[in-house]
């Protein structure tokens, strides 16, 4: 994930943390039907102590980072990022943290949201990039919102955040259209002012629209060749509502990097020697030869 | 929410929303209320009621071509805007017919007021909630292939199975409708209210449940137990029928709704 910040481009390393040692050995699909039996817990721990190294490494070097969200799936263990993003408040020092995203209109109770994110962004001392999502068709099984409301409860949700992160005075209250609540005052207060930087991801140029209209940092993912249509409908959307151009800092995009080949044999990835201790290299399995990282 | 195009053969507008209805035959009045899979697979078993009775068939708010105002999210919704066209187009002694999720806006309406209302018929009928927390008593039609929904869902799959891609837009467009209706009507909780249950004993009009046997989309277990929550229900069975009996075998679910109504 590449996003320019005044004149320097900064990088985002983004894994989905993914369960690889899985990958061939499904009954068909990865994703919402492999059964958790196929999770070896103390491989998985393993996993994830790897990922949150290599995250350090990164705060150490100078890249930012992202985390994302999925669910029921062994391409990516992060079914709650709110855990990773509370273990990288404390354990990184530098890097910006972005969540991208949290799918607000899953979740139900965007109080419990905004008391999260506001905690994390104290924590990490103003290094919370908040990442607002839609989730994906076939992860609704995680939380049974309804399918068919999900964008509805997605921007009140987003309006109640924004109000509980910004509202500092007085409790208030909120009685929408799904969500009910009476004293609203949410405790610590949250650092970045107004807020932390709100981002959202689209591959369409109507939700492009909707972002620019808010100012927004738009995140791509993989678009290709069709990114400069979504790039200029938020620039004309953006311009429409604040009367110049967007800065760089509004465009973000990802594409899958590769890591480079061993020498003499086949290619197989191999967790970093930096920063593991021998135990975990020992009990590491090799990403297998065919596998891939499925999209999204 | 996708666009509503013109399908059916006539129109009504209860408090402002249009819908789209099928009004034939003559007699004693029969409010049908279609399933989840819309207007279209009901026509058959509608001709053959409308041969003893005056049918309303109406399309639900959301489905075929009809609107969907925006308050309009759940079955209780729905069994508001009936009593609304009740009382808008005067009937009275009018026996509703429902069909599974049509059953449910049918039980929904009959607890709050049978007024106008002589007779009650639930065929392969949702709305209640009969086995343990975790038991499924309803099939997750969401998480099936279309595949594995006809199987279940019909004594012969091959009569429910469509070819999207050669229907003209105006049924493709229908079907999507029906789909989307049928989640935000039956998402949460899922395909039934958990308060219905303890409402149907204000049901004291001559109601009969009819069961397509073949149904593993809803069980015939579940059926008998429904039925047993209405005071003086009676349950009967229909052979080579699955959860759709009216699609399947028109002629005897007509059959078997005109001499319930024949019944003293």
């Amino acid at each position: 994930m590449a996003a320019e910040w005044g004149a320097t481009m900064r990088v985002y390393q983004f894994s989905e943390q993914p369960y690889y040692p899985t990958w061939n050995d499904h009954s068909g699909s990865l994703r919402v039907i492999l059964p958790n039996r196929k999770c070896d817990p103390p491989v998985a721990a393993d996993l994830f102590h790897r990922y949150y190294d290599e995250y350090q490494i990164c705060d150490e070097i100078g890249l930012d980072i992202m985390l994302n969200e999925h669910h029921q799936s062994a391409t990516c263990m992060s079914s709650a990022v709110v855990i990773g993003l509370a273990v990288l408040a404390r354990a990184t020092k530098k890097a910006r943290l972005l969540v991208l995203g949290y799918p607000i209109g899953h979740r139900p109770d965007p109080l419990r949201v905004a008391e999260e994110l506001s905690t994390i962004d104290v924590i990490s001392r103003g290094r919370l990039d908040m990442g607002f999502i839609k989730g994906i068709p076939y992860e609704i099984a995680a939380s049974n919102r309804n399918p068919v409301e999900l964008m509805e409860r997605f921007w009140e949700a987003h309006d109640f955040i924004i109000k509980a992160m910004t509202t500092h005075d007085e409790n208030f209250n909120w009685e929408g259209e799904y969500f009910h609540y009476r004293q609203v005052n949410v405790w610590p207060r949250v650092l970045q002012e107004p807020h932390p930087p709100i981002w959202s991801t689209t591959g369409s140029t109507s939700q492009a629209r909707a972002l620019g209209e808010r100012g927004y940092v738009m995140a791509t993912l993989g678009t290709g060749y069709g990114t400069r249509k979504i790039f200029d409908a938020y620039r004309k959307s953006y311009v429409a509502k604040f009367a110049n151009a967007p800065a760089a800092d509004r465009f973000a995009y990802s594409g899958p990097c590769r890591g480079p080949q061993r020498r003499g044999g086949s290619a197989q990835a191999r967790p970093s020697d930096r920063g593991l201790s021998a135990h975990q290299r020992d009990r590491l399995p090799t990403v297998p030869q065919s596998s891939r990282l499925s999209a999204g | 929410m996708l666009q509503a195009a013109q399908v059916a053969s006539g129109s009504l507008v209860i408090e402002g929303t249009r819908i789209d209805v099928i009004e034939r035959g003559a007699g004693r009045p029969l409010l049908f209320l279609h399933a989840e899979n819309g207007i279209e697979p009901a026509v058959a078993a509608i001709d053959e009621l409308a041969k003893a009775a005056r049918v309303i068939a109406p399309t639900h708010p959301g489905f075929g071509g009809s609107a969907l105002p925006h308050a309009m999210r759940s079955v209780d919704d729905l069994s508001y805007f009936y009593l609304d066209l009740l009382d808008q187009l005067d009937l009275r002694g009018v026996t509703i017919v429902g069909v599974s999720l049509g059953a449910w806006i049918a039980a929904e309406i009959a607890v709050k007021s049978t007024a106008r209302l002589s007779r009650l018929v639930m065929a392969n009928a949702a709305g209640v909630k009969i086995g343990d927390r975790e038991t499924r008593d309803i099939a997750d039609i969401f998480a099936l292939t279309e595949q594995d929904y006809l199987e279940i869902a019909y004594c012969d799959p091959n009569v429910g199975r469509r070819d999207y891609k050669s229907l003209p837009d105006s049924e493709a467009l229908a079907a999507a409708r029906a789909r989307e209706a049928t989640a935000r009507f039956a998402w949460s909780p899922y395909f039934h209210n958990p308060r219905l249950k303890s409402r149907l004993h204000r049901i004291r009009i001559p109601t009969l449940f009819l069961w397509g046997m073949h149904d593993r989309m809803i069980s015939e277990a579940y059926g008998r137990a429904y039925c047993a929550l209405v005071p003086g229900a009676r349950f009967e069975t229909i052979e080579q029928a699955g959860h759709f009996p009216h699609q399947e075998q028109p002629v005897e679910f007509a059959g078997r709704v005109l001499v319930f109504m024949e019944h003293k």
